[in-house]
């Protein structure tokens, strides 16, 4: 008996996370990457004219999308090496569970790296977080959802074509501008002390984002693996 | 896998070559499409009233406009044929979405060219986040990246197939960017977005856009055509280059 789509979704899932937990050289670079972002964004910050809690969701989502897109890079990136994609390919395994599989991996990565940027935007840009983080969490995580989706469906194109390392982003940014975009909106209101209820319509966006993208990617994912 | 649109002894003796060596150099369509700018120009320029607020600059309007509906109508093509390729698996499906996704982008480029021209003089400003011109903007940049795709993968099978599959998520995309802006405009307004309502516009000037309107859609059906065309001429000579060298 074939095992079921998310038990093997679950098993690929591990085999990336043992991958990176074992070498660990792909976490900490985007970490540090991340970080650096946040720190370079103070220069080009003039503190006496952008308020500091104005200036910070723009930072937080514009470098969480770009540290997101370097982790992405390397889904696919490392099935290339001895070809591991044909035994991948050649496994009993429907091309969904591959799918969901390396976006659960990419998920887990990625919230790895919200854990440390939001706290340190928070930190380095002075914010009133408090009792909105877990609130901030929770959207962050929505967001990531919709952009693993569709980064991870890039990604394994990308993998395959000359121009790589371009291509991903140029394809991947503007399906990031809804997300960017709903979640910057919702931390600006959250910052603001603003009622939960007044971002509602933004995060509708978001949920929306992600059920569409999540589908569609899925079941899109087969025509990219066909040999 | 894909139906190959020569015979398998393809040679020298390839229809297709054949048919591109005995054809006529001048493309009839083509031509009348230009004959038809033309004359929409010179109409446009010399025999339409000036309107009264905005000036020359609302003539604009008689390229932009078209211009704009063509851009639709072609990437329209390259959404359909992503789905009829990925179902029929037919290259000529696959053929149509490259030519259409490559004059929409000309198209595309007229537009954001032309719109900026007259937002200048009459909304005072070269560029507004407007949710039509938003919009506008990340057509020509995923229509960009579809096309830099196409560029960047060898093999025609997957070529075809990658970028079926980024015309469709395309198309779906469009709605949330839309709906983006949308909502970004109703919660924070910005008076400059008055984008002047069209007038009941004389007879003399919907003669004139119309005419416009057919010259361009003819523009864009004769380039996707003239593509078109020299894609199945460049796909036979690649099938023979390949023939030959399995000899």
């Amino acid at each position: 008996m074939r095992p079921s789509l998310l038990v093997t979704a679950w098993v690929i899932a591990r085999k990336d996370l043992a991958i990176e937990f074992r070498t660990r050289t792909a976490f900490l670079a985007v970490l540090v990457f991340a970080v650096l972002g946040i720190a370079t964004f103070y220069f080009a910050w003039d503190a006496t004219a952008v308020a500091a809690i104005d200036l910070a969701p723009g930072v937080l989502w514009v470098i969480f999308t770009f540290s997101g897109l370097l982790s992405l890079q390397r889904s696919f990136g490392v099935e290339l090496a001895d070809r591991a994609m044909d035994a991948l390919l050649l496994a009993p395994i429907d091309r969904e569970a591959i799918f969901l599989g390396k976006a659960l991996a990419n998920l887990l990565f990625v919230a790895g790296i919200l854990v440390v940027t939001v706290p340190s935007v928070a930190l380095l840009y002075n914010l009133p977080l408090g009792r909105t983080l877990p609130i901030l969490f929770a959207i962050a995580l929505i967001a990531a959802i919709g952009l693993v989706a569709v980064g991870t469906l890039f990604s394994a194109m990308a993998a395959n074509t000359r121009l790589a390392e371009l291509l991903l982003p140029m394809l991947s940014l503007p399906f990031f501008v809804p997300i960017v975009y709903g979640a910057a909106q919702t931390t600006s209101m959250l910052l603001a002390g603003r009622p939960l209820g007044e971002a509602w319509p933004f995060m509708k966006i978001l949920i929306a984002f992600d059920l569409v993208f999540l589908t569609a990617c899925t079941l899109t994912f087969p025509y990219i693996l066909e040999e | 896998m894909t139906s190959r649109a020569l015979p398998d002894d393809a040679g020298a003796a390839s229809p297709v070559i054949a048919d591109v060596e005995t054809r006529p150099l001048f493309d009839w369509l083509f031509g009348v499409a230009v004959v038809a700018m033309v004359a929409a120009y010179v109409r446009a320029v010399f025999f339409t009233p000036v309107e009264a607020l905005q000036g020359a600059a609302q003539k604009i309007y008689y390229v932009h406009v078209p211009a704009a509906l063509s851009a639709y109508l072609a990437l329209g093509i390259v959404a359909l044929m992503s789905i009829v390729y990925l179902w029929l698996r037919d290259e000529r499906a696959d053929r149509l979405a490259e030519s259409s996704g490559e004059v929409a982008l000309v198209f595309l480029t007229a537009v954001l060219t032309t719109g900026p021209l007259w937002g200048k003089p009459i909304w005072g400003t070269w560029w507004t986040w407007d949710a039509r011109l938003t919009l506008t903007l990340f057509l020509w940049f995923l229509t960009a990246g579809y096309l830099v795709l196409r560029g960047a993968v060898d093999d025609a099978g997957m070529r075809a197939r990658y970028s079926a599959v980024i015309g469709i998520l395309a198309a779906l995309l469009i709605p949330f960017i839309h709906l983006s802006v949308y909502l970004f405009n109703t919660l924070h307004p910005k008076p400059i977005l008055l984008k002047p309502d069209k007038p009941s516009m004389p007879n003399e000037m919907v003669v004139t856009f119309f005419g416009f309107f057919i010259a361009c859609a003819l523009l864009c059906v004769a380039l996707i055509r003239a593509r078109y065309r020299y894609g199945v001429a460049r796909d036979a000579l690649r099938a023979m280059d390949l023939a030959e060298e399995g000899e």
